[in-house]
């Protein structure tokens, strides 16, 4: 009884990692569509031939029977050297054709990442994943941090790289992994046809807080995505005052500031996460806690008991200073 | 060789196995501020170093040290120091400043990283626990690193300098 319970969710468990947010079973992206074909045509080519070989060696079990009772030895039967031959030759000509659909699927995948329409860097740093998206016009250059988010049916080049120990980015539902090898430049192109919320996680052991390193990917309808764009551009006003301009006071005068940039405010620092619009983001530390004024509270107060390891310092500020700073974060959306 | 004797070594393989824990011990309580052996709990300690080492590019102490040659600021592998060798000095010096550039750090960085870049910086001479020194640099170098024992003589420049380190690091209980 108990036994069937614990298959049964096992079972559901399998059929929920089937079909959520990171999943390689069901594959969304241009590239798992094109090994998904070449998977089907490689089943129906080989299921057939599968089966054959399995009535070809009850047939031969059969013969044996009768070779033991007496009958002729099969290089004496007619037309055993044409049937050798026949099966040379269409064994050649299937891995043959396999070959040439597998070269084509290859090629496909590679040409996919020519021309793309929109250009994107992820860097993969201890433990986060900063952001950057590309644009000819200087001014249209958008920072942002443990976020990806997309447009559906556009050719985006992700370029790789890592300042400190080497990552992997994998989105299991859009691409395969890819590694973020430090001194040098990798890429993945996605292609997404549908929107849809993802999870992708960093997948070559990072130190400490590899677990603890993911990052929501958000495909968006191409309205949807530039509508996100134009927002993150968008510097976010000075708060006018009560506990927001208390953060805002903190945030710009203290710690914060040396590592964190919110643009339009003199917090500059570029070596840790963009807080620009953090107010709008799902998650805080990389998907370490969802983004709740509760959870950043406890993240600010003991960054090392969240995520262990982590740069990000105790910084030292008393429970209403504390609140003010939370309320300032949140109001950035 | 008898079993009491192969017991009473267990305890002593015990010791040996905790001795060398303490170079990569990673303290996460964020509880020692007060504590008065800081200067040694950070200097003998390969994760504060590797933390120092990257803030120390982070807070661009390389835009005037570089990387410990020197450059607008005075050179930091070598064995002279304007105000103090000791754990103590460099991290009063980080935190506070010193005249003719050398900005204040204080509310810029926490006291944790402030000890944490003195124990890098001590770190680039040699000055530090050896089994606690990382074997080669972060940053990629054109030339090749020096080798420990070269770095660890840079210290004798004169025998009175040495001399006053030595016994500045012995109140740090960070020996070289």
């Amino acid at each position: 009884m108990r036994r069937g319970a614990v298959l049964l969710v096992m079972a559901l468990g399998g059929c929920s990692a089937l079909y959520g947010p990171q999943s390689s079973a069901m594959g969304q992206g241009m590239e798992s569509a094109h090994i998904g074909n070449l998977f089907d045509l490689f089943l129906w080519v080989t299921v057939p031939i599968y089966l054959g070989v399995m009535v070809f060696l009850a047939l031969a079990m059969r013969r044996r029977q009768a070779m033991v009772q007496g009958a002729a030895r099969p290089e004496q039967e007619a037309g055993w050297r044409l049937g050798l031959v026949l099966f040379a030759v269409t064994s050649a000509l299937i891995l043959f054709g396999l070959s040439v659909a597998t070269w084509f699927t290859d090629r496909a995948i590679a040409r996919a990442g020519a021309g793309p329409a929109l250009s994107v860097e992820v860097i993969g740093h201890q433990w986060w994943w900063e952001v950057r998206y590309h644009d000819p016009v200087a001014g249209r250059e958008l920072r942002t941090a443990n976020e990806l988010v997309i447009p559906a049916g556009a050719t985006v080049k992700v370029s790789l790289s890592s300042p400190d120990v080497i990552h992997s980015l994998w989105i299991p539902n859009l691409a395969g992994k890819q590694d973020l090898i430090p001194g040098r430049t990798s890429d993945v192109v996605l292609k997404v046809p549908k929107p849809g919320e993802f999870r992708a996680q960093c997948a070559e052991f990072c130190g400490l807080q590899h677990a603890q390193m993911a990052l929501p990917v958000s495909v968006r309808a191409p309205g949807g995505f530039a509508k996100w764009y134009n927002a993150g551009l968008a510097t976010p006003p000075v708060p006018g005052g009560g506990p927001e301009f208390a953060g805002y006071s903190l945030f710009t005068g203290r710690q914060c500031a040396s590592c964190h940039n919110i643009a339009g405010t003199p917090a500059s620092g570029q070596v840790a996460p963009d807080l620009t619009h953090f107010g709008s983001r799902t998650t805080i530390a990389s998907g370490a806690l969802p983004n709740t004024a509760a959870s950043l509270e406890r993240w600010i107060a003991d960054p090392q008991r969240v995520k262990p390891g982590t740069q990000m310092p105790q910084v030292p500020l008393s429970p209403e200073e504390r609140a003010a700073v939370v309320a300032y974060l949140e109001s950035l959306k | 060789m008898s079993l009491p004797c192969r017991v009473s070594l267990l305890p002593l393989a015990a010791l040996t196995l905790l001795a060398a824990c303490g170079r990569e011990t990673r303290d996460f309580s964020n509880k020692m501020m007060d504590s008065p052996h800081r200067g040694a709990k950070f200097a003998g300690n390969a994760w504060r170093i590797s933390n120092g080492a990257r803030l120390f590019v982070w807070m661009n102490c390389a835009g005037c040290h570089s990387h410990g040659g020197g450059g607008m600021g005075p050179p930091l592998m070598d064995a002279k120091w304007r105000y103090g060798s000791s754990m103590s000095h460099v991290a009063y010096t980080i935190l506070n400043g010193r005249p003719g550039g050398m900005p204040a750090f204080r509310g810029k960085i926490t006291e944790d990283q402030a000890w944490e870049l003195a124990a890098y910086v001590r770190s680039m001479s040699a000055r530090t626990r050896r089994d606690a020194l990382s074997g080669r640099a972060d940053e990629p170098a054109n030339v090749e690193p020096l080798p420990l024992e070269k770095r660890r003589r840079a210290r004798a420049v004169t025998p009175e300098q040495d001399a006053a380190q030595k016994e500045s690091s012995k109140i740090e209980g960070t020996g070289p």
